[in-house]
């Protein structure tokens, strides 16, 4: 969050990814798009939307994890992240307790 | 206890920060919290004048059947702006960004925010979104007559200015987001050393529950309008049931981010409450913790039951029940707050004054607003008395009898800290009193008026609701008196230069171990932190429970 | 700045709430819609954005490392990415304009209904992650200037690391989008 510094702050301390680390979750990223572009042409009828979403969370999951250095971040970070997840997640749901049922 | 005082004191008021900058730019490029906190001020209690003002015209307006002062057309137009001003430039804003700002750093022993240049920044958002409200008023065809809700299809329809509103709308929401964001931030990052997450003041609590409930429901509340704007402009027919749209997922959109506002409104009033009661019941707040988890728990429980304002939208019966039952699940946590705040003055060595007697009106008004609250939350009376005055009561009991009063203690209460002045406790109780039997004047009758069956937003109604109307209006007055007298009251004592002293109520949290006014700085030497934040037991020696006034000047400067 | 981004994540959040209720309503209007939608441009598009995002992440560790002028042309080449998304984007919204499938257009408004909120949801959200795209840019050019003129370096990158940040949420949104508009079958 050090979003204000300047040249006189101290020297700030982060995990730094490997380029091969980095490497190799793109290739990771790359093979599951070609993955769900794969499936799509599959008819599948219903599971075709959670399988693409399913691959999707995984694909945004490396992204967090790595691109974006959650993994090495504090607990706090973590579990906030997680709480607007859910509220994202309450948000999609409680509304299926009107339209499914209207 | 006057160590420091003896010492050079410079307040904030005579240092400017960043340093160098003079005049009139020293408030408007300036970075400190504190000064930040003042502009808001103006700004606020400017934006509440004007809303009560049109507030008292509706009244009159009302007081006798027929039109009377304004036409129809206008009087749809006055209840929006009136609405509109109320909840984006004064409720909304009003503790977090005033108090907030001023004492959230100081109780948690920090030098200023996180990010102090971003505080600025979400100054002038909440000034440009006020300004675009006005000049919304002006322009085009007139100001919205949708009221605040700005429910499609009828903001979208509507020839009136509702664009421009709404974009003010948005800026005041992003202002309020960068405050929350500012805040969480500063919780994490700035407390001091040895202050644990069990020491923090329940005021800053309150804000740290606010800030997470400001920064994860307003975006929604920002896509809404964006769509509100884009539909105007485009009609693509996201919400327009012609085109495949659904004008109740507006009604979704706009309440999950409308109902956890509400509680964005009350914490931080619920903050200023758990402060007040301790200090002047001279004893240790009863449920520290439990006030601390229902703050939480409302945060959380309130970003749940949105749907529980579409009752009679034509949503699910499913939906009605469960969002009825959850509805329910809020008033646990907001009832082990009063009984706590109860319990806290059972026993205790009550000392009355004027911020004591608004927090002791908040619990009321607030209870009432709440227990009425119940009656809406259950879906059957709700049929009945949805969108009558009764909810125009309801929620004028939460958000005027809650928040505004908690906004009235919050200035009684730390004025002596903000300016170094005391203001007159006799004109204060006056004032107090008369705003508070105003209100239940104005609002009783509306509440009987709405149970008779008066809906609200009319500009007209029928023989048999006269009277009330009458004496609603009657109470109208009396508010805007004993408001006006308060404001006199508290402006005057810059005349009266009445000195307060550092500690004058014998508080315990941090902001009362520093100078009145606050320094630059807020704390000369490294603050010192006590294991529990409300431990009467040290100060009951040097701070006597009289209330100090400094008589002399005692600062050099 | 992880607070900032989660507030982004809502705001999507809300279309998204859209999406899955009017998804949940039209499932058959969706998916003839979603077929109309060029499913090999979306997948190129997901490949750049991906790619741009590695080689934010990739300058990040360069920065670090003290390599400067690596970091530099990796920035470049994702603000490169960038671009190429949003023209790739541009011709694919002006084909779709050009077939007379834009908000209420006339062939939208006698199609079937599910078809008409398909496509508005899909100019909005592309519209409104293509503005991200151009801020998230922006975010990276500065860091890029800053990068030359030393105020970002191997001690002092939470510029960089911020506009990086933001660049990946761009990418994990259109991880989203681009299933639910390309793939919906």
């Amino acid at each position: 969050m050090e979003k204000e510094a300047g040249t006189g702050q101290p020297e700030e301390r982060m995990h730094v990814t490997g380029y091969r680390e980095l490497l190799a979750i793109i290739m990771a990223l790359l093979a599951l798009t070609g993955i769900t572009v794969a499936v799509s042409y599959v008819h599948l009828g219903f599971f075709n939307v959670p399988i693409a979403l399913f691959v999707a969370s995984i694909k945004s999951s490396l992204v967090l994890l790595f691109f974006m250095h959650l993994k090495y971040e504090g607990r706090a970070i973590k579990i906030s992240l997680l709480s607007t997840i859910a509220f994202l997640f309450v948000m999609i749901s409680f509304i299926f307790w009107d339209v499914a049922f209207r | 206890m006057d160590a420091i005082g003896m010492v050079k004191r410079q307040s904030f008021y005579e240092t400017p920060s960043p340093a160098g900058l003079k005049g009139i730019w020293a408030w408007l490029l300036t970075r400190d919290h504190k000064r930040l906190a003042l502009m808001y001020l103006w700004a606020i209690m400017l934006w509440l004048c004007i809303a009560l003002l049109i507030g008292l015209s509706l009244r009159i307006e009302l007081m006798w059947p027929g039109g009377t002062i304004m036409k129809a057309e206008t009087y749809n137009a006055m209840f929006t702006l009136h609405g509109v001003i109320m909840i984006f430039l004064f409720v909304i804003p009003a503790i977090p960004a005033v108090f907030g700002n001023f004492f959230l750093p100081i109780q948690i022993g920090a030098d200023d925010v996180f990010f102090p240049r971003l505080n600025l920044m979400s100054w002038y958002l909440f000034m440009f979104g006020g300004g675009f409200a006005i000049i919304s008023l002006f322009s085009g065809k007139g100001f919205p007559d949708t009221g605040w809700t700005f429910y499609v299809p009828f903001s979208v329809t509507t020839k009136t200015n509702v664009s421009l509103t709404v974009t003010a709308a948005f800026i005041l929401g992003m202002s309020s987001m960068l405050t929350g964001l500012n805040f969480i931030t500063t919780v994490h990052r700035m407390r001091t050393k040895g202050m644990g997450w069990m020491q923090i003041p329940l005021f800053t609590w309150s804000l740290y529950a606010t800030a997470w409930v400001q920064l994860l429901a307003t975006p929604v509340i920002s896509i809404t309008f964006v769509l509100v704007i884009l539909e105007r402009f485009l009609r693509i027919g996201l919400f327009d049931p012609a085109k495949g749209g659904d004008p109740l997922l507006y009604q979704h959109l706009f309440w999950m981010y409308s109902h956890p506002a509400v509680y964005i409104m009350v914490l931080p009033g619920m903050g200023v409450v758990s402060e007040i009661i301790p200090i002047f019941s001279r004893k240790s707040i009863f449920g520290y913790k439990a006030i601390v988890y229902s703050s939480l728990a409302i945060a959380i429980a309130g970003s749940l039951v949105w749907a529980h304002h579409m009752f009679t939208s034509g949503i699910s019966d499913v939906s009605i029940f469960v969002f009825s039952l959850l509805t329910y699940l809020v008033a646990i946590p907001s009832a082990v707050k009063v009984f706590s705040w109860v319990s806290t003055m059972y026993k205790g060595s009550i000392q009355m004054t004027p911020p004591l007697l608004l927090a002791l009106a908040f619990i009321y008004l607030f209870s009432v607003g709440g227990l009425t609250g119940l009656l809406l939350g259950a879906a059957g009376t709700n049929v009945y008395v949805h969108d009558t005055q009764f909810v125009v009561s309801h929620f004028h009991f939460t958000m005027f009898g809650g928040t505004g009063f908690a906004f009235f203690a919050a200035l009684h209460f730390w004025w002596p800290k903000m300016f170094g002045l005391m203001y007159n406790m006799k004109r204060a109780y006056i004032a107090v009193i008369l705003t508070t039997i105003g209100f239940i004047f104005h609002f009783i009758p509306m509440m009987i008026l709405g149970l008779m069956g008066m809906p609200r937003r009319y500009f007209d109604y029928l023989p048999q609701y006269a009277t009330g109307n009458f004496l609603a209006g009657f109470g109208g007055f009396m508010i805007i008196a004993g408001v006006g007298l308060m404001f006199t009251n508290l402006l005057l004592s810059f005349r009266e230069k009445n000195l307060a002293a550092d500690d004058p109520w014998g508080g315990t949290t941090l902001e009362w171990s520093i100078p009145s006014p606050p320094p630059l700085h807020n704390f000369v030497g490294v603050p010192e932190v006590k294991s529990f934040p409300y431990d009467f037991s040290m100060v009951g020696k040097d701070a006597a429970p009289t209330i100090q006034t400094r008589e002399t000047d005692e600062r050099t400067s | 700045m992880w607070l900032f981004l989660y507030s982004e994540i809502i705001l999507f959040g809300g279309l998204f709430v859209l999406y899955a209720a009017y998804f949940h309503e039209y499932p058959k209007n969706f998916a003839e819609s979603g077929r109309e939608l060029n499913r090999i441009i979306g997948s190129l598009n997901t490949v750049i954005l991906l790619i741009s995002s590695f080689t934010v992440a990739a300058s990040l560790t360069a920065i670090q490392r003290g390599a400067k002028r690596l970091a530099l042309s990796l920035i470049t080449f994702s603000i490169l990415c960038g671009a190429t998304f949003l023209t790739i984007k541009y011709f694919e919204w002006g084909k779709h304009i050009r077939e007379g499938v834009y908000p209420n257009s006339q062939v939208l408004q006698n199609g079937p209904p599910g078809n008409n909120i398909f496509f508005g949801l899909y100019y909005v959200i592309t519209g409104l992650h293509g503005l991200h795209v151009i801020i998230g840019m922006t975010l990276l050019t500065i860091s890029l200037v800053f990068i030359l003129t030393g105020r970002v370096n191997e001690r002092h990158f939470s510029m960089l690391e911020n506009a990086g940040l933001y660049w990946h949420l761009v990418d994990l949104i259109w991880i989203f989008v681009f299933p639910l508009f390309y793939l919906v079958l």
